[in-house]
């Protein structure tokens, strides 16, 4: 490494990056330092991650269990979608989705309202804004209701084990849910308008939106490809899961009594959820590091900006990839230690 | 005639409630057909959302109507158990059946009726449909990459050969069947090197592997007369022996100048794509990943702690990163710990990453069919007086490994897709090539078609293989 005129440091994280970019969640320009640039990218990929496993996991639950269904119809139309899906390349998925589909939406002139506030063009998608008053006391409310429903649960659970007697935790839920938030509208001073994106001239042939959110074409292709493809191995956990719940425990069940609904919650879903929750985590962790294939069609995620951008500028080859190596190991490390203790934690105990 | 209740269809007026629901079913089926494929709106006199959900609702009734329990007659009971079983799953069924008319038109018109097949420029494309006069120029490039067109018949040659050689095993007889496994493991991925180095690749008829392979030769050749008592460490010594004899001592000079005879025209590896690399890639990375992933999912396994922990280390360090970083590592950081004089071909450096990377995933894999068996299998193996070795190798390997079957190949499988990855380093595969075609500034505006093209390809290369190892796992199923 010497005789080749390299040198080792970290320094240059606090020096001038001078390169923009052009999405980004924090407040970020030329003249933030190489540090900021990581962490642009590093919450651009946590951000697609996110969107990603909430489609995936939606998705992926309702294929699952229509492959299961009693419908002919419905499970082969489930089959054929899973084994399509999950034989494709997923970085041809992406590149479908940019690069063809996303490609044969109209221009922003041309657009067609959906609803009257979403505007789907070749640029991105152009969203309402919420303009928040008081925002930090409406976060508050909403961590508040949650913090209360796990009080909930564990009451609960506490009173099924003592008294054998079901409490509607789901309805609670829900309405502490949405009662909280509410109160702090009514009496916190939170107070939210919105923003509707509207069209605007730049030049004689160029129009773009104004206001509202915009996400770009970028986010969306990599979000949709990764959902749909990791929803794919979502379904199969699901499906797994449930069918290896032996016949003979709803059998069981149902022989001492309990209503369809209840053996589904009591007895299917916690030893069902003993199956899928491992492989399924296995999959959020592979679709936070399918992620990094942003960089194929230039969505500013963390291996685009970052071993990218900054490595181009600097020239820092090893401190750079070793950076993102890290980050991404330290990503799937924390996951896997904490899924090896759920794992545990849930598993039957034998001997 | 018994009182008709629409609300309830029983089985007193079958025929009643048949053929009223049969009609309704059919008539909004017919609906949407004319609909889609001839654009002839039977309801147009109805009012727009009305006559939007008119065949759903049509359709939804004659499908209520039909439902009859025990009908008697066979083929409505199995319509009935299979696609109308109560209200939700009628409406869902009629909602796909109306999506599949409702597609069929456009997409028959994209691939087939509308596109255009013929003709080797943009300008023959002018229909609204696919455009697969494209695919059919670049077809070429798509499946060879930048190699050159008069030279390919020696990729198409080793693929063949290599074919052939790779199907002994369905036709080896008993008496060969033992050494099957030492010929895929060992004398296999030499042949298929060999066939790439000479063939595809050009290289010159003595290089420094020769040597090598020649001393095998001799030394198995030897080997046949060497008591058996010995040959455990014959095979670790004399080859090696031999080759530093031919290399240093007999044929220096001589062979360096044979070395720069070249029996075909060589192409280095930046000009090979295309499908053809995918499947190279994709080949060697399967042979190289497999031992590496086996030893090292007995590593993790090990009483020893120091082979334990660096499995382990190993492991988990490549299960954690994205592949993508680990071919950046590869290309950019990699280099700067050679020596000055080193190069390692850039084909070789990707291949040597993925394997490692997908090793890690298959030590997974077999570890979890290692913790599947019983520890009486192993105190079993061990009250026969076998050792380390042997229990693996004759008791707990063939059980562990049958049972993981479909995790192996689905690693096979994310492998091989995997493969167009390798754009990060400058080679381009099937997908790679896409792209290059797509900016080709004489064919812009096909992305599409191409899409789908590689699409199908893989998506046949993909199916047939989790269908193979479906059959495998089919095959060495054992009752436990």
């Amino acid at each position: 490494m010497e005789n080749r005129g390299i040198t080792f440091g970290y320094g240059f994280l606090t020096q001038e990056s001078s390169f923009d970019v052009q999405f980004s969640l924090i407040e970020y320009d030329g003249s933030h330092s190489y540090f900021r640039a990581y962490l642009v990218g590093l919450l651009n990929t946590i951000l697609v991650s996110v969107i990603g496993i909430i489609f995936a996991t939606i998705i992926g639950v309702v294929v699952g269990i229509a492959r299961l269904s009693s419908n002919y119809l419905i499970e082969r139309t489930a089959a054929i979608y899973v084994e399509f899906f999950r034989n494709i390349p997923l970085l041809l998925q992406i590149f479908f989705w940019y690069f063809a589909a996303l490609r044969a939406l109209p221009l922003p002139e041309k657009a067609e309202p959906m609803f009257g506030v979403f505007f789907l063009t070749i640029k991105g998608f152009f969203i309402p804004a919420f303009i928040w008053n008081n925002l930090d006391i409406f976060i508050y409310s909403v961590i508040a209701a949650i913090i209360a429903i796990f009080f909930v649960r564990a009451y609960a659970k506490k009173r099924q084990e003592n008294q054998g007697t079901q409490t509607p935790v789901l309805l609670i839920s829900i309405g502490l849910l949405i009662i909280l938030p509410l109160l702090s509208f009514l009496l916190g001073g939170v107070d939210a308008s919105i923003e509707i994106p509207v069209i605007e001239q730049l030049s004689k042939t160029s129009f773009t939106f104004k206001g509202g959110l915009k996400l770009p074409p970028e986010l969306i292709s990599l979000a949709l490809a990764l959902s749909l493809y990791t929803a794919t191995f979502i379904a199969e956990c699901v499906r797994a899961g449930v069918q290896g719940v032996s016949k003979g425990q709803k059998e069981a069940a149902a022989s001492i009594g309990l209503t369809p609904n209840q053996v589904l919650k009591l007895v299917v879903m916690p030893q069902a959820l003993r199956i899928i929750i491992p492989p399924t985590t296995n999959q959020y962790l592979n679709l936070t590091k399918n992620s990094s294939l942003a960089a194929a069609i230039a969505y500013p995620d963390l291996v685009l900006v970052f071993a990218g951008t900054a490595l181009m500028q600097t020239g820092r080859a090893i401190e750079i990839v070793s950076i993102t190596m890290l980050t991404y190991l330290t990503l799937s490390i924390t996951i896997s230690i904490f899924m090896n203790w759920y794992n545990k934690k849930i598993a039957i105990k034998e001997k | 005639m018994n009182k008709l209740n629409f609300l309830s269809p029983d089985k007193n007026n079958l025929y009643a409630y048949l053929y009223s629901g049969i009609s309704l079913f059919s008539f909004s089926i017919l609906i949407v057909f004319l609909n889609s494929f001839f654009s002839l709106d039977l309801t147009s006199f109805l009012p727009g959302t009305i006559s939007y959900f008119l065949p759903l609702i049509i359709g939804f009734i004659g499908l209520h109507l039909i439902r009859i329990e025990y009908s008697g007659i066979k083929f409505l009971d199995i319509i009935n158990k299979n696609i109308n079983t109560n209200n939700f799953n009628a409406l869902l069924s009629l909602l796909i059946i109306f999506a599949v008319i409702k597609s069929l038109p456009p997409l028959l018109s994209w691939f087939i009726i509308d596109a255009n097949f013929a003709g080797d420029s943009k300008d023959a494309c002018s229909g609204s449909g696919a455009c697969w006069a494209y695919i059919k120029t670049w077809f070429n490039r798509f499946m060879y990459g930048m190699y050159p067109n008069a030279e390919q018949w020696r990729i198409n040659l080793s693929f063949i050969a290599l074919a052939f050689l790779g199907g002994v095993g369905f036709f080896a007889t008993e008496k060969f069947k033992k050494y099957l496994t030492l010929y895929y493991v060992v004398v296999y991925p030499v042949i298929a090197f060999l066939f790439i180095f000479f063939f595809i690749s050009g290289g010159p008829i003595f290089f420094d592997f020769s040597y090598g392979i020649i001393a095998a030769v001799i030394s198995i050749v030897i080997g046949f007369f060497i008591p058996s008592k010995f040959k455990m460490y014959y095979f670790l010594i004399i080859p090696i022996t031999i080759y530093i004899l031919l290399k240093y001592v007999f044929f220096y000079e001589e062979l360096i100048e044979l070395g720069k005879i070249q029996a075909f025209e060589w192409v280095e590896t930046g000009a090979w794509g295309g499908l053809s690399l995918t499947f190279i890639v994709s080949f060697f990375c399967l042979i190289f990943c497999f031992p590496v992933g086996l030893f090292l999912s007995l590593g993790r396994r090990s009483d020893l702690p120091i082979i334990k922990y660096i499995s382990i280390g190993f492991i988990e360090f490549w299960r954690g990163v994205p592949l993508i970083t680990v071919l950046f590592m590869s290309s950019v950081m990699f280099p700067m710990f050679l020596p000055e004089d080193m190069f390692i071909d850039k084909l070789v450096r990707v291949i040597i990453a993925i394997s490692l990377f997908e090793a890690a995933y298959v030590a997974e894999v077999i570890r979890g069919g290692l913790q599947a068996l019983p520890r009486g299998q192993y105190d079993a193996a061990k009250s026969l007086g076998m050792g380390y070795w042997k229990m693996h190798i004759f008791v707990i390997l063939p059980q562990a490994l049958k049972l993981v079957i479909p995790g192996i190949a689905n690693t096979f499988l994310a492998l091989v897709k995997d493969t167009p990855l390798i754009f990060v380093v400058g080679l381009l595969e099937i997908v790679g090539m896409l792209n290059l075609a797509k900016t080709n500034p004489e064919w812009l505006g096909f992305a599409m078609e191409g899409y789908v093209f590689a699409s199908i390809v893989f998506f046949i290369i993909c199916y047939a293989m989790s269908k193979y190892s479906y059959n495998l796992e089919q095959k060495y199923k054992t009752e436990r």
